[in-house]
């Protein structure tokens, strides 16, 4: 190859029209038009809204990739729509375009983009994650949380079984119901946990979503600051009525919040007697009553089982 | 091989594929126990009363799977049991339920479930003794549940005096220690599907007792369909 027909590849005295000034112009006002549009229009509508804190969180993180991955998306279609244009194929002409061996300022451009969002993406991310407050966007954080919110926290044991999540209030007696029932403006520390298989426990409108593994307290905080119904889903696959395990929550005022839990704390009060003493985990294999129970019934399972270990499906 | 001999093992090795294809759609997407219709000449969303027969079984000797545990319904006309537990009820309507319990004890993994939730009073009646709760962990008393989550239903079944002996061996039962469990409940005015089932892990062999006849229609869960 010759030292011209490089320079021709490069654009060296070319003098045709500035097709990276064509695009560039034809991107800008997309970009801009789509960024504020995703912002401030479709922004304040995505998922999973501002009922609480960490749902409010995670509303804001979506809109900020949102607008940032805009504009790469519109560069992308402008630069391929252009190109179908500009650069099709006429009808006469067969010669071969020119050979084409890079371009330095295209290339460190591409490169400095993108490694500047994907860098800070990462910065964004991490702080999001950890920042006090929405710290866990949502998701369970272990049983040793990292952060604690301010103040004492309202307990809400969620205890999930095939096909139904049942919620235990600790600090009212230790009732145990199918209602969620959540106060307005106060932390709120669910501990998220399974007594059979994995589940999830996904609050939707809360912006919470904590796996429910059996032996296991995941930790997830939130603050509610909207009253109003909460769908809750299970969003791990765990048998054959998974699709059909969902329920409705709600929050209130604190003075309902108090009023309902005090009430149902009477209501239930003989059943409370019939549950194991509270725990974190819901194994209730470990609760001597529940051995007994087994013993009575003729069960000879070990190590927790309900069945013999030589049970054919059992580990 | 011959150009006739190679497409007719084509053909044949398409046909055999097919086949397959097709038994396991059939078999295991598309089958289904029968559903037993106590819809039929009564009319919905009139408080008309619906009376439902049912049975728990600690076997089921009429399938191929004799050692699991499983429900029974009754046919309204024949009276003769059905190896299904899918039903259909009219909606709106008050349905009079009755369960005769000949299975044994289990106790429940998790005791709330021994509340009477969302019938008519809060109660069942064993052996037509009214009960508002069963500690499945303080004695042998509970064999399976009957809860519909969908309607917030929750019964626990109540187990023979003589809980885990002489029990019936050949399904569907109609003789030896039995409890018999009555309660009423209304039927949701939404049309549909209704998920219900037994809350207690009674899939022996499986683990934890949570496979088998607890996760498989016809035995311990199935649906109780709602007809305008």
């Amino acid at each position: 190859m010759t030292a011209s027909v490089a320079e021709d590849a490069q654009g060296a005295g070319h003098t045709g029209p500035n097709h990276g000034l064509r695009i560039f112009l034809i991107w800008l006002p997309i970009a801009v038009a789509a960024d504020l549009l995703l912002y401030f229009v479709y922004g304040p509508h995505m998922p999973p809204g501002q009922m609480s804190n960490s749902a409010a969180s995670q509303q804001f993180d979506i809109k900020v990739m949102s607008v940032l991955a805009a504009p790469v998306m519109a560069a992308v279609l402008v630069a391929a729509i252009y190109s179908l244009i500009v650069w099709r194929h006429r009808e006469g002409d067969d010669e071969d375009g020119p050979a084409i061996f890079g371009n330095t300022r295209i290339q460190a451009t591409w490169i400095t983009v993108t490694a500047v969002i994907v860098l800070f993406l990462a910065g964004f991310g991490t702080y999001e994650l950890a920042w006090p407050g929405f710290a866990g966007a949502g998701a369970g954080e272990g049983p040793a949380p990292i952060w604690k919110p301010d103040g004492t926290p309202l307990q809400v044991q969620v205890i999930a079984q095939q096909w139904r999540f049942t919620y235990r209030y600790p600090q009212f007696g230790g009732f145990e119901t199918t209602q969620l029932v959540l106060p307005i403006n106060e932390p709120i520390q669910f501990n998220v946990t399974s007594l059979d298989v994995i589940h999830s426990f996904w609050a939707y409108q809360l912006g919470v979503k904590a796996d429910a593994n059996p032996g296991v307290n995941n930790v997830a905080y939130t603050t509610a600051r909207q009253t109003g119904s909460v769908t809750v889903r299970c969003a791990e696959l765990c048998g054959l009525w998974h699709g059909a395990m969902f329920d409705y929550g709600k929050v209130v005022s604190v003075a309902a919040f108090k009023s309902w839990a005090n009430k149902t704390e009477v209501q239930l009060a003989a059943i409370t007697k019939m549950l194991p003493p509270y725990s974190t985990t819901y194994d209730p294999t470990v609760v001597p009553q529940m051995s007994k129970a087994m013993v009575k019934a003729g069960l000879t399972g070990g190590n927790g089982y309900y069945y013999p270990p030589n049970d054919p499906v059992q580990p | 091989m011959s150009l006739p001999a190679r497409v007719v093992t084509l053909v044949l090795a398409f046909l055999a594929v097919a086949a397959v294809a097709a038994f396991v759609v059939i078999h295991y997407f598309l089958g289904s126990p029968p559903t037993v219709d106590y819809s039929a000449g009564v009319t919905a969303d009139t408080g008309a009363t619906v009376h439902v027969v049912m049975q728990e079984d600690p076997q089921n000797t009429v399938s191929t799977h004799p050692d699991w545990v499983s429900y029974f319904i009754q046919n309204p006309q024949t009276h003769a049991w059905i190896h299904t537990t899918l039903f259909k009820v009219p909606a709106g309507s008050k349905i009079d339920m009755t369960i005769y319990g000949y299975d044994g004890c289990t106790p429940l993994r998790n005791p709330v479930f021994g509340e009477v939730t969302g019938t008519v009073g809060g109660v069942e009646y064993v052996d037509g003794k009214p009960v508002k709760e069963l500690n499945s962990w303080s004695g042998c008393n509970v064999g399976h549940t009957f809860s519909i989550p969908g309607i917030n239903l929750n019964v626990p079944m109540a187990t023979p005096s003589n809980p885990n002996a002489n029990l019936c061996s050949t399904s569907p039962c109609t003789s030896g220690p039995h409890k018999t469990v009555t309660f009423s409940f209304m039927t949701p005015r939404t049309t549909g599907e209704y998920f219900w089932q037994c809350r207690v892990p009674c899939g022996g062999g499986f683990l934890d007792g949570f496979g088998g006849p607890m996760q498989t229609i016809g035995f311990m869960t199935g649906n109780m369909e709602v007809v305008s």
